[in-house]
Formats: C-alpha cells, structure tokens, sequence
C-alpha cells in the first residue's frame, strides 16, 4: 500500500478522537507510517458486529419477558459476553450459570451469588431482577 | 498516600500492541529497536485457524502468533532477560506494580480490552491479549502508554485492576512483563535470521490449522458456510475473518505490511537485496489481503445469500495461499 492510499474513511473511532497508525510505502518505495481514521471495509465489519449483538440482547430480552430465561442472560448479552466468559468471571462451571438462566432456578438464588453477578455486571440486585433500562 | 510518580518514558504509536510496548521498553533502556524489527525478528507473522475456538460466537482466526510469544521469542534471540510475573491476588499484583515504578522501571501489562474505558465503545470486546505500559502514578490514576493510541492516556487504580484480572480465553492474571538485563550490543544479524526462518517454517508447516494450509482449509469452509449455516451465520464468520483481521492492533493486511517493512529493515542490515525484492513482493501480498477484506465485507454489507460471492472469496483465499507458501519458501532460501 502507497502511502497516499492510507484509507481516511469515517469510523467509530472518530468518536474517542483517535486514529490508528499504518505501514504504507513512500515515493521512492521505502517503508513509513501514516495514521488513519478508518477502513469502509472494517467499519462494516463491525457495524455488523454490533448489530448482530443487538440483535442478541432484543432476543434475550424477550426471552425474559416471556419467562423463557432469567436476566442473567439478558445482562450476559448487554455485555457482549458468552457463557465460557460469564462462567468465567463468576468462577463457576459454565453448566451451573446455565441452570441459573432457568426463571425458575434464578428466583431461588441466594442473596451472595445474586451479588456476585450483579458486581460482575456492575449494576445492582435491583436492577439484576428487572430488565428496565 | 499522594504519590506523583512519573517516568521519563517516550510513548511512540504503534500498528500491533505487543510490538509496539517491546519496541518502546527498549527504546526506553537505550535500544533503537523499531516496532517491524521485534515483529520479525519475534516471528509474529502467522495464519491459524481453530474452527473448535469459538469467540463472540464465531470461530478463531488469527494472523498473529500467540500473546507474549513476540516478547518471549524476541528477547530470546537478542540476548535479552526477561522478567514475567502473574498474580492470583490483585493487591498484591498492584503492590509489585507500585514497586517497579518507584524503582524508575516501566513496565508492560498484558490486559483485557472490554474494560478499556479510553476505547471506544464499540471496539471494547472480550479480548484479552491487549498490552499496554505503565509509567508512573500520579495520586489515584496510573499513567498508561498505550501503543495503539496516539497519546498517553490514565487509568485510576480500580479501572487498572479490573483490565490486569479481566476474565475469559487468554486471561490476563495481572501479567507483568519487563526486560532485567541486555547484552552488551544486540546480536540482531543472527537474530533476524532466526526470526526468518521460524516465520517460513511455521508459515509452511504440514499442519493443517497453521499457515497456507489453514488458510486453504478456510477457503474450503468458506464455500460450505452459505448451505451450512445459512446466510445469516456465514455472514457472521466471514464478518469475524475481516474483524480479526483488520481490527484495531491487529490486521492481517496490516501485519503483512509490518513484515514487509521488517524485510526492508533487514536488508539493509544484513546487506542482502534479496530480502528487498521479497518486502516488494510482500508488501503487494499485502494489497491482495486488503482487496479480499473489501469484496467480504461487501457480501455481508448487501447481506446478499448468493453463494457466488462465497465462491469468489474462497478463490481469493486460494490465491493467497499459493502466493504465501511460494514467498515463504523463496525466503526461507534467502538467509
């Protein structure tokens, strides 16, 4: 890539006012860097990215409202994590943070393990029961 | 306590983290040692594909080797001490931290990005193999050179905490890292071929998750995923083949690039043309990485189910794959 060929398209970067740097090639073919504020290409990679995690968390959401799983799930998806990540941060088998997805499971959990979650979250026992923004 | 802490440290930007905080600590202990020769000479240039890794609910691929592996290989092959430690308790990983920093010594940290708060938003994933410095402590905030960014930044003390023991794949521990002793000059010659000649082998290996094997496994994968997994999910991977490609700190393109620049570096150094005629050709391998992200993203952005579009990507990823095996093993001849 030429130096002059350093993509400048619009990105989510603009929005912490950063640019990243490139190695691109000079006039006389030696190598240099440059800074860019982003790559079409990128940025729909990771609109569809994004999206695809809305879509997960619309999906939880409703889920939840239907009694089909517990806000556990719900606030793992906001997060943009997956079970071996949840399991991970409560220290526990990712079967047993499974079960604790059952509505029925989740309103038995005890006081210390609804606030192991609700920290991992960073949100309140309150707010771990509801699903209101 | 107010403490205000701060180390003479010259925070350069870098394309690749792990690079970039290598670069700058020795930069930092008297050492011109540029982001594409710890690359190189690092052997950080690789392909791999682990279908049975699943992150953010897509399959690994990565066009790097391992985290750490660049510093480790690095310091290695130049005669350089290493000093590494990991914590279970993270008082006591801050105390060490603290400890390092009174004494004038910045350190790298390996952290997690989702808890990044100077990212943006939408880059902030589960991904744990982020590296960063630290370089002083100014009342309740640590003084971070980060290489992707274009200035320092700061963290306070919980902020830091939380990205040193974030969780998940690759977690952290509070890994700490930072050169102890050097050599008297650098052995780069010896060193740079080393480099080389891992790069070539791996690259070149008949492992099939590693190199242009992987990336023909890839391709063969590629043209099953519309019937396989429908549109929606295939679109969904080829999405991850770009993210993980062309990501902040990452970029297969890009990383294609950084070895080019290292085999011009290299060049000169060890006075061999050869290697120059080889960046040329790298850097248009490169060109050919970035045309195959820009016809993938466009499947995905028209959400088009059509599985020509597949087709023609997998070729493309052919392509790449005689390209690469044929310039590696040229290299390999080469030093």
């Amino acid at each position: 890539m030429k130096k002059e060929d350093v993509p400048q398209d619009e990105s989510n970067l603009a929005s912490a006012n950063f640019r990243e740097m490139l190695y691109a090639v000079d006039d006389d073919g030696k190598y240099t860097t440059s800074l860019s504020t982003g790559w079409d290409p990128k940025k729909i990679a990771l609109d569809n990215a994004i999206k695809e995690i809305e879509e997960r968390v619309n999906h939880a959401k409703n889920r939840v409202l239907n009694n089909e799983t517990s806000p556990i799930e719900y606030y793992m998806e906001v997060h943009k994590m997956d079970l071996p990540v949840l399991a991970s941060y409560m220290g526990l088998w990712q079967w047993r943070v499974k079960r604790h997805f059952k509505p029925s499971v989740f309103k038995k959990l005890n006081q210390k393990t609804l606030q192991k979650y609700a920290d991992v979250f960073d949100i309140s026992i309150e707010q771990l029961k509801s699903i209101d923004d | 306590m107010t403490e205000n802490l701060k180390i003479d440290f010259a925070h350069n930007q870098s394309a690749h983290c792990e690079n970039g905080v290598v670069s700058n600590l020795m930069k930092h202990n008297g050492f011109q040692i540029s982001e594409p020769m710890v690359f190189g000479i690092g052997s950080g240039l690789l392909f791999s594909y682990l279908p049975f890794l699943k992150v953010n609910y897509a399959p690994v691929f990565t066009y790097r080797s391992m985290p750490g592996f660049i510093f480790n290989k690095f310091a290695k092959r130049t005669g350089i001490k290493m000093k590494r430690e990991k914590f279970k308790n993270p008082k006591k990983a801050q105390e060490r931290l603290d400890q390092n920093l009174a004494k004038n010594n910045p350190v790298g940290l390996q952290v997690g990005v989702y808890n990044l708060v100077y990212f943006p938003d939408e880059y902030r994933f589960h991904f744990n193999a982020h590296n960063m410095v630290v370089y002083g402590k100014q009342g309740d905030r640590y003084l971070i050179s980060d290489p992707v960014m274009e200035a320092v930044t700061s963290l306070s003390i919980k902020e830091l905490e939380k990205v040193r023991f974030a969780k998940g794949a690759f977690a952290p521990k509070g890994h700490m890292y930072y050169p102890i002793s050097f050599p008297e000059t650098l052995e780069l010659k010896t060193a740079i071929v080393k480099g080389i000649k891992q790069t070539a082998r791996d690259m070149t290996a008949p492992v099939p998750i590693v190199g242009v094997k992987a990336m023909r496994w890839v391709a063969k994968n590629i043209r099953k995923w519309p019937m396989k997994l429908g549109p929606k999910k295939a679109n969904h991977y080829l999405g991850q083949i770009v993210r993980m490609q062309e990501e902040i700190g990452t970029g297969g393109g890009g990383f294609r690039y950084i070895y080019a620049a290292f085999l011009q570096e290299a060049s000169t150094l060890l006075g061999n043309p050869k290697l120059m005629e080889l960046s040329k050709e790298m850097t248009s391998i490169g060109d050919a990485w970035r045309d195959f992200a820009v016809d993938a993203s466009r499947i995905y952005k028209n959400r088009n189910s059509k599985s020509s579009g597949y087709e023609d990507v997998a070729i493309q990823l052919e392509v790449l794959a005689d390209r690469e095996e044929h310039f590696f093993k040229t290299l390999k001849k080469a030093v």
